[in-house]
């Protein structure tokens, strides 16, 4: 728990167990990350403060998302047409 | 694998799988202890030459038949919820990978460290070598280091497919835009074979699952080589 950021970013092995997702359904384990990533690129921009806290979202939904799906999110949002609230 | 006319199951590659093949045997044996006591009484009666006419009721065998049949279901029930918990305990995956049904084939995505993914494809009959599997061979095996907790995601491009692997007792739907999740521990080094569990179209038969398990240290060596191939 008192591990920095980097300690956790330089041990990553895999997306550890989520409580908030429990049970058989990751689909909204692998969005919510996605989504956790943008939002903490983007108010860590708002600030001027270092972005690397937001790697962890983005190694857990690399882990967890399929790459099609990643692909297609990641053109959605070049494009401006990504459905979620960023 | 399974066998021309096997009878029972594959010898269990996982932990939770042999939990499961000891309760069907326990299960089965109380289901063929019943059975067969029953045939008998039966076989007994219908030969019987003489019968008694004042036999109204009897509150002993009365009791008898109602207390022994509770206790048996709760000998079955009490095995079988300790392995349904079991099943659901809360394990902290080594690995992740994504197993995404496709027509016909699958692909699998090992993405914890860098982008790796593959297509699997059955080996056609003509294509095999002698000692390989009819309709089971695939180009690609999904390969996972032994006594690691793995978490699989099973997903699909298309239609519904199930992935399923009989010696690890895994089996999960596909299902286009949800993620599936199977943990499990392979405790041998092995090569374990699944097919496709849910109808997808023409090639629904050709579409084998192949899992290899090797020892941790060539595991990193397989991962090299396939980043290096990919």
């Amino acid at each position: 728990m008192s591990e920095t950021i980097d300690e956790k970013l330089k041990n990553y092995r895999t997306a550890p167990f989520d409580a908030r997702f429990p049970n058989t359904n990751q689909t909204r384990n692998c969005y919510q990350n996605y989504l956790d990533y943008h939002r903490c690129n983007k108010a860590l921009a708002a600030k001027d403060q270092d972005q690397t806290p937001c790697q962890w979202y983005m190694r857990v939904y690399k882990s967890l998302c399929p790459m099609s799906w990643v692909a297609k999110w990641d053109d959605q949002m070049e494009d401006g047409s990504f459905p979620g609230k960023i | 694998m399974a066998l021309p006319s096997q009878l029972g199951f594959q010898d269990a590659g996982s932990p939770l799988m042999e939990e499961l093949l000891h309760f069907h045997d326990h299960a089965l044996m109380v289901v063929f202890l019943i059975s067969t006591m029953v045939l008998y009484i039966i076989v007994a009666m219908v030969t019987a030459k003489l019968t008694d006419k004042l036999v109204l009721d009897s509150q002993e065998i009365e009791i008898i038949w109602t207390v022994l049949p509770a206790i048996i279901l709760i000998l079955i029930a009490l095995p079988s919820l300790r392995i349904l918990y079991l099943m659901d305990e809360i394990n902290d995956p080594h690995l992740t990978i994504k197993a995404l049904g496709h027509q016909w084939y699958w692909s699998y995505e090992y993405t914890d460290y860098e982008d790796l993914g593959f297509d699997s494809y059955m080996i056609p009959t003509h294509d095999l070598t002698p000692g390989q599997f009819r309709l089971l061979e695939a180009d690609h095996r999904m390969v996972i280091p032994t006594e690691s907790p793995a978490r699989v995601l099973i997903s699909a491009e298309d239609v519904l497919h199930s992935w399923a692997v009989p010696a690890l007792g895994i089996k999960a739907d596909a299902v286009p835009g949800r993620l599936n999740q199977t943990t499990f521990i392979v405790n041998r080094p092995g090569v374990f074979y699944g097919q496709c569990s849910e109808i997808c179209g023409a090639n629904h038969s050709f579409m084998p699952i192949v899992v290899e398990a090797i020892p941790l240290e060539h595991f990193e060596n397989w991962t090299s080589l396939m980043s290096e191939e990919t």
